[in-house]
């Protein structure tokens, strides 16, 4: 359908479509405020009950140029009856400010292929003859899929309330989906106010205004609603990202130390922390860089504080030597990974997963640490906890691998219940007894009492350097041996404390996908549906990475194929020059294939998005035939 | 004496009756060189120590690689012996959580003005407590003779046998240069009652305090100071009231310089003059913004925590 073929009719009575789930998109120019209505809306249908998973649609630069495709900058929503664990498949309904934008969203493939596109019609009559035709063109480019093309005269609409209508247009984008999607217009004005809360009240009454209007043009120009009806909140919800849910979840954890440098995707970790974090006795230090951040997290741990830094993969490597330091003194440390697409500078605001070979052998020399990763925004509060409690008792290093998935996305998920206990203070202050060692390890265990500065009878010198018990540097042979093999020991314990994985779906089967971090949702998603075609097939995610869950050999032995999903780079079988042998695998398949001597295959992209389910479902349709046919 | 620690409970010192001797500060056995300037500032950091009677395990010295760095091993502290160049923000994370404690860095000429030179610089300008020394023998001598920032224009070494390509990096002017900087002073190993004197000031001064000891290396830099060593001429001791005063130290050192240590533009002359090695303060004000105080929070009891944790929790309430 073209876009001179759509002219708006006025329906006496809109269609309503009830669905079980519906993704919608706000796309714009950098800082016409798509990414604020998204946001208001997903926190709006959210808190009325609906499932709902967000995603943000961000070009790497501030501020673009505009009406280019690779500006474009929005948000998407996935609105569900019941819980929505990730971002699907593709968009129903995209509302755009321009048609380069959404231009750009086609050629991604993000559009489902009967998706209905409101877009701003401004630009079709524009006084600039080479927007015309940027405009016709876009549209003769979309009209080759079955999209049903809707144009707005938004800025017109606008203009009758504002004078620039830049500011504000996404109030009135707003106010036109809470219209098709029937949201609750109270709720909406009690989240505008809180977004606009350090803006004046005239920007709050503004943007009232034009919610209100585009609300009323969609009631009269619009011709068909989406009904995804909420479930009712039997539980006490919150909404956040996992940015969000890591900086709370620190919080909650009792940590008192957040030691960081800006990068993107991890930032905004700080952001939230550097409002309130002193309320709770702690404090953000933003470092010169990413060596002193980790530094002075490390300095703070050893003084007996619960100590964190926040880093992407840039950082992480600038902060390996730090990282054998921790490891070799054993003073108890939390880095979180918040992982982008790498090398080198790479996506810095996309997701990947290719950080994980990267995090668990991080610094030279034999530097044992535990890693793990979040595989939900609920898991990114909680995981705080876990790694803060792992950091302490076994006097390591805990890295935590989240990912710009987790880290901008938004869902709803059960309040967490902070427990005292969590905020516990690890420590035995009690003197140090005569005799006691820096490092009294138990030869079984290789754990040991931490001792802090201030202990009287301590008065210990820690050292990276190579040390006995006493911490005194090492100047014969047997050392070195047997004090890496208590660092190293601390895993192996640690690994017998935990359970084994879960599997997700049947014990046995055809094909067994193992996922780690932020598919879970998708992988899960996918399994299901590849259930219902009738294929044997089941998933397994992992939150520990270092050490590995224990059982993943009897477990991998119960289905004929092993397959990991990941968000990172593999050669593809075929690949000219690439044969069995030199194929350069998945990194979590390098890792299980490596501890389990199972034939692990791969199924591995880097689009720079999050993984969809249904292609996760195409990939498991090819390794494993329906049936279940040997 | 009380630990403001968060969530520690609250950490007492040993009842300790009798007065801390200089043998009570001392740890393992030096393994310097004989002849190594690193032996006379330990001596006179014992000295300090047992002058002010800090209480050892109250007391962290933190370093970095290098010769220098191994000298939290050879005292009765706490230490903290990390890696290369990184000393300060280790010391930095330990003083803003636990100002309780007393805190000395200890870091070479490479440490500090080579690979550690960004932490140098946003130290300074952090300004936290902190007595901050750096050992300076203008060479890398642990890692065997290679050339270091502070290594002067000419001078031979394993990685510039021909002499040092560039004129060498004034570490004075480096920290004068530097924003919110409080503490600036300069002595030499080999003259051990005004070493004594500054870093007996330098500890005493609130905020960073950076001294730069010239410090000679007998193995692979014993000619950078040799000059000044023998001919006490070549030095001029700054005096102030406000700086350090050393009246014995007059009939040997005649050339004296009054130089009051908050005029810093008369510091940044001085620092850049060649006509003498300025020994002294060089500047000091102790007025200026410590991050250390302004970032102090007030410590918080689990049950608090756990009641603002809950409304931080409302505000993303569904």
């Amino acid at each position: 359908m073209t876009a001179t073929a759509a002219s708006v009719t006025l329906p006496s009575r809109p269609i309503t479509t009830r669905l079980a789930e519906h993704t919608i998109e706000i796309v714009s120019d950098s800082g016409e405020g798509a990414q604020k209505c998204g946001q208001i809306f997903g926190s709006v249908s959210a808190k009325m009950g609906n499932g709902v998973w967000t995603v943000e649609i961000i070009p790497a630069e501030i501020q673009p140029p505009p009406r280019v495709p690779e500006g474009a900058s929005g948000y998407r929503i996935r609105l569900g009856r019941g819980p929505i664990t990730n971002w699907g498949d593709a968009t129903n309904l995209a509302l755009a400010f321009n048609e380069q934008v959404l231009l750009a969203r086609h050629r991604l493939g993000a559009l489902a292929p009967d998706a209905v596109l409101l877009v701003e019609d401004k630009w079709a009559t524009h006084e600039d003859a080479d927007i015309r035709t940027a405009w016709t063109q876009a549209m003769e480019e979309l009209s080759h899929r079955n999209y049903r093309i809707i144009p707005v005269p938004m800025e017109t609409e606008c203009l009758t309330l504002v004078d620039n209508p830049r500011k504000g247009k996404n109030m009135f984008a707003l106010g036109m989906l809470a219209c098709i999607y029937g949201r609750d217009m109270e709720r909406i004005k009690e989240q505008i106010a809180y977004t606009f809360r350090k803006k004046s009240e005239a920007v709050y009454e503004q943007s009232v205004a034009l919610l209100a209007h585009g609300y009323a043009w969609a009631e009269e120009h619009i011709d068909f609603r989406v009904e995804v009806t909420p479930a009712p909140i039997t539980e006490p919800l919150v909404v956040m990202n996992g940015n969000e849910a890591l900086g709370l979840g620190a919080i909650a954890a009792g940590m008192e130390m957040c030691a960081m440098y800006p990068i993107t995707p991890a930032t905004s970790v700080s952001h939230l922390l550097s409002e309130v974090f002193d309320r709770f006795g702690g404090i953000v230090h933003q470092a010169e860089d990413e060596i002193a951040a980790v530094g002075v997290a490390i300095g703070a741990s050893y003084a007996g504080k619960v100590a964190f830094t926040v880093t992407s993969g840039p950082g992480l490597a600038l902060k390996t030597e730090f990282l054998g330091l921790a490891v070799m003194t054993e003073i108890p440390l939390v880095l979180i990974d918040v992982q982008r697409g790498g090398p080198s500078t790479g996506l810095p605001t996309k997701v990947e997963q290719s950080d994980l070979l990267a995090a668990l052998f991080a610094s030279p020399g034999d530097a044992p640490h535990v890693v793990v990763a979040p595989a939900t925004i609920e898991e990114c509060f909680h995981i705080m906890v876990t790694a803060r409690r792992i950091a302490e008792a076994f006097r390591t290093v805990v890295m935590v691998l989240s990912d710009a998935n987790l880290a901008t996305g938004v869902t709803p998920f059960p309040r967490p219940k902070p427990d005292a206990r969590w905020q516990a203070a690890p420590l035995d202050l009690a003197p140090v007894a005569e005799g006691q060692k820096a490092y009294q390890w138990d030869d079984a265990t290789g754990l040991s009492r931490r001792i802090i500065p201030g202990q009287p009878g301590g008065a210990y010198t820690v050292t990276g350097l190579s040390h006995d018990e006493g911490s005194k540097v090492a100047y014969s042979s047997g050392i070195h041996q047997r004090s890496s093999a208590m660092r190293s020991r601390k895993l192996a314990v640690l690994q017998s404390l935990l359970a084994p994985p879960v599997v997700y779906g049947d014990a046995e089967g055809d094909l067994l996908i193992v996922g780690w971090g932020s598919t879970k949702g998708a992988i899960e998603e996918a399994v299901d549906r590849a259930h219902r075609e009738g294929i044997r097939v089941s998933s397994v995610h992992l939150r520990f990475l270092s050490p590995l869950e224990p059982g993943l050999k009897e477990l991998f032995g119960r289905f004929k194929k092993v397959c990991a999903v990941e968000i990172n780079y593999s050669d593809e079988p075929g690949d000219p020059y690439v044969t069995d042998e030199n194929r350069r695998r998945g990194q979590l398949t390098w890792l299980l294939r490596a501890t389990t001597l199972v034939d692990v295959d791969c199924w591995t992209r880097v689009p720079g998005e999050p993984l969809r389910p249904g292609s996760i479902l195409d990939a498991i349709r090819e390794r494993a035939p329906r049936g279940g046919a040997a | 004496m009380t630990v403001a620690c968060g969530l520690l409970p609250v950490l007492q010192p040993e009842e300790h009756d009798a007065e801390y001797e200089i043998s009570d500060y001392e740890g393992a056995r030096a393994r310097w060189c004989p002849g190594c300037g690193d032996h006379s500032i330990l001596a006179s950091v014992q000295k300090l120590l047992a002058a002010e009677q800090l209480t050892p395990e109250q007391t962290v010295f933190v370093s970095g690689i290098g010769c220098s760095s191994r000298f939290p091993h050879y005292l009765k502290t706490y230490g903290f012996h990390g890696i290369h160049g990184r000393a300060l923000p280790v010391a930095t994370g330990i003083k803003l959580t636990r100002p309780d404690l007393t805190v000395f860095v200890v870091m070479g000429d490479g440490d500090c003005t080579s690979i550690g030179a960004a932490h140098w610089v946003h130290a300074l300008r952090y300004n936290v407590n902190l007595t901050v020394l750096l050992l300076d023998n203008g060479i890398y001598a642990l890692t065997k003779n290679q050339t270091s920032p502070t290594t002067p224009q000419g001078f031979p070494s394993n990685t510039q046998p021909h002499g040092g390509w560039l004129p060498s990096l004034n570490p004075l002017s480096v920290a004068l240069g530097v924003t919110n900087a409080s503490f600036v002073a300069q002595t030499a190993e080999w003259v051990p009652a005004h070493l004594y004197a500054t870093l007996r000031t330098a500890y005493h001064h609130r905020g960073m305090s950076f001294v730069r000891i010239l410090q000679r290396c007998p193995i692979y830099s014993s000619a950078v100071y040799q000059a000044a060593v023998q001919d006490p001429a070549r030095i001029a001791l700054l005096t102030h009231d406000d700086g350090v005063v050393v009246p014995e130290l007059e009939r040997i050192y005649k050339t004296q310089v009054a130089h009051d240590p908050r005029d810093l533009d008369a510091a940044r002359r001085i620092a850049e003059s060649t006509d003498h090695i300025h020994l002294g303060v060089l500047f000091r004000d102790p007025s200026r913004l410590r991050y250390d105080e302004i970032r102090r929070v007030a410590p918080r009891t689990a049950e608090e925590r756990l009641t603002l944790i809950d409304a931080e929790l409302d505000r993303y309430a569904v």
